[in-house]
């Protein structure tokens, strides 16, 4: 069973549904003694940073959400989810991010060539062997759609690098924990053969 | 690399496509899901669903139905039309909508801007302008505008000629309109759209009033004057008719997506064969 974490923040359905089809069982939820008995768990997340670590908070739901980590359960966060894993964000004004992951999130600098948000379908750069980009081909397109990158302080950490102005992580990867920066279940085919991966992890 | 976006659009009331869609072999064209899902097997790269839905009592079958595009298709979509506050725009995001288009409530009230980019991240939202060319003896007019009533005039009264609307010179000015095409309000269209970048809109769904429906080209000055203004993805809107007014848009403007309905509806063109023909042309494109 996968736990979907479901804070108040963005899109349920979407990545409910890609599981789904990929062959999980899922379950949404906020409580944590459900986290605790599923063993996989997603984040999802679209929003502001500062809202999502309040609403965590409100909800308790980062104790359990270590927990699960430490415990050595996958853990998948997409976008906002992804960027919640890291130390801090540029985007933040008062909160600090969970800090599974050592490192920033920081905003793209806009200019005449570099729009910002970063919005629409980019390749990947895969790096090393995660066990979510199985048969998964060099220079994949997937969906972004954000403002923010995270910059891991451990480079070793980077699944999959995306281009836009500069080289950034878009696939994160530490022993069973997973970043995306875009969106798997907004990818179409290719999006959901990186959450079947999820899905069959043991 | 990013590559540039082909979006095809469709209108939605009560709940179905209307302005008739023709796909071959479909049963129900009125069906968003069903069409959706052609468009996601040829691979479009968004959708936008605009609803032009009356009633406000009504507006629950949207939610209801981006739930169902949302559980069937694995693509990104935007959803407008009447999005009136940041209730409409929370729920059309968790239904499992990428981003949110606004319009006329965004021109009435431009905090909407600010305030919903705050709370869900100028990533969800676009601002769509409509714009009209205003003659250059003529400066942008206080909007006086009469509703009519009919939806079937969206975007489709006052039109000038459109030889008129082509002849102009250096002093090209758009005004802006709203409630479909219908109001104008004597805004600027460039300075309208560099507001509403400040206010963090995270797109323009930009759609050129005088080249709607003409399946001549997409508005060349407009959609250059609109791209060098802001530095937030532009998508540009209205002309369509062929593979070759893509290709133009994106190589003389720097336009990110082009958006189009009946050539797609119709099967005139598929996405594809636009695609093809663009990378044919060395412009990026996914395939």
């Amino acid at each position: 069973m996968i736990a979907i974490i479901d804070y108040g923040m963005g899109n349920i359905h979407s990545v409910n549904k890609a599981l789904q089809v990929s062959g999980a069982k899922t379950l949404i939820t906020n409580k944590a003694e459900d986290i605790k008995s599923c063993d996989k768990a997603v984040l999802p997340g679209v929003g502001a940073f500062d809202d999502a670590v309040l609403e965590l908070k409100k909800q308790n739901l980062i104790e359990p959400i270590l927990e699960h980590v430490r415990n050595g359960k996958p853990f998948l966060g997409i976008c906002l989810g992804m960027q919640l894993l890291f130390d801090e964000s540029a985007e933040a004004k008062k909160e600090k991010g969970l800090g599974i992951l050592k490192g920033k999130v920081k905003k793209f600098k806009h200019s005449h060539d570099l729009k910002v948000p970063h919005m629409g379908w980019n390749q990947l750069k895969i790096i090393g062997a995660c066990p979510l980009l199985r048969d998964v081909p060099e220079n994949s397109f997937v969906y972004f759609c954000h403002s923010y990158y995270p910059d891991p302080l451990d480079k070793g950490v980077i699944a999959a690098l995306t281009n836009y102005g500069q080289d950034f992580a878009a696939i994160v990867w530490k022993e069973k924990i997973f970043g995306m920066q875009f969106h798997p279940e907004k990818s179409q085919s290719i999006g959901l053969k990186m959450m079947e991966n999820f899905v069959n992890l043991c | 690399m990013l590559t540039k976006r082909i979006i095809p659009c469709l209108d939605i009331k009560d709940g179905r496509v209307v302005k008739g869609v023709k796909f071959l072999g479909l049963k129900d064209a009125g069906d968003p899901v069903e069409v959706a899902k052609i468009y996601d097997k040829e691979e479009a790269d968004e959708l936008v669903f605009l609803d032009i839905t009356a009633s406000f009592e009504k507006r629950k079958t949207l939610i209801e139905l981006v739930e169902q595009i949302a559980k069937n298709i694995f693509m990104p979509f935007t959803v407008g039309g009447g999005v009136g506050d940041i209730a409409d725009i929370r729920n059309i995001l968790n239904a499992g909508a990428e981003k949110v288009s606004v319009n006329t409530q965004a021109v009435k009230f431009p905090q909407l801007i600010s305030e919903s980019a705050r709370r869900f991240g100028s990533q969800s939202i676009v601002v769509a302008i409509d714009a009209k060319l205003v003659t250059s003896h003529q400066s942008p007019v206080t909007g006086n505008g009469q509703e009519t009533g009919d939806p079937s005039t969206r975007l489709g009264v006052n039109r000038r000629p459109l030889d008129s609307a082509r002849g102009k010179q250096e002093t090209d000015k758009w005004e802006v309109y709203i409630n479909g095409g219908r109001t104008p309000t004597g805004l600027d269209a460039v300075d309208w759209a560099r507001k509403v970048a400040k206010l963090g809109a995270g797109e323009i769904l930009l759609t050129s009033m005088d080249y709607d429906g003409t399946k001549d080209g997409f508005d060349i000055k407009l959609t250059k004057a609109i791209t060098e203004a802001v530095s937030i993805p532009v998508i540009a809107s209205g002309g369509a008719g062929k593979p070759e007014h893509f290709s133009e848009v994106f190589s003389k403007t720097s336009a990110d997506a082009g958006l189009a309905a009946s050539i797609f509806h119709y099967q005139e063109y598929s996405v594809r064969q636009v695609k093809e023909y663009l990378r044919s042309k060395e412009i990026p494109v996914r395939l």
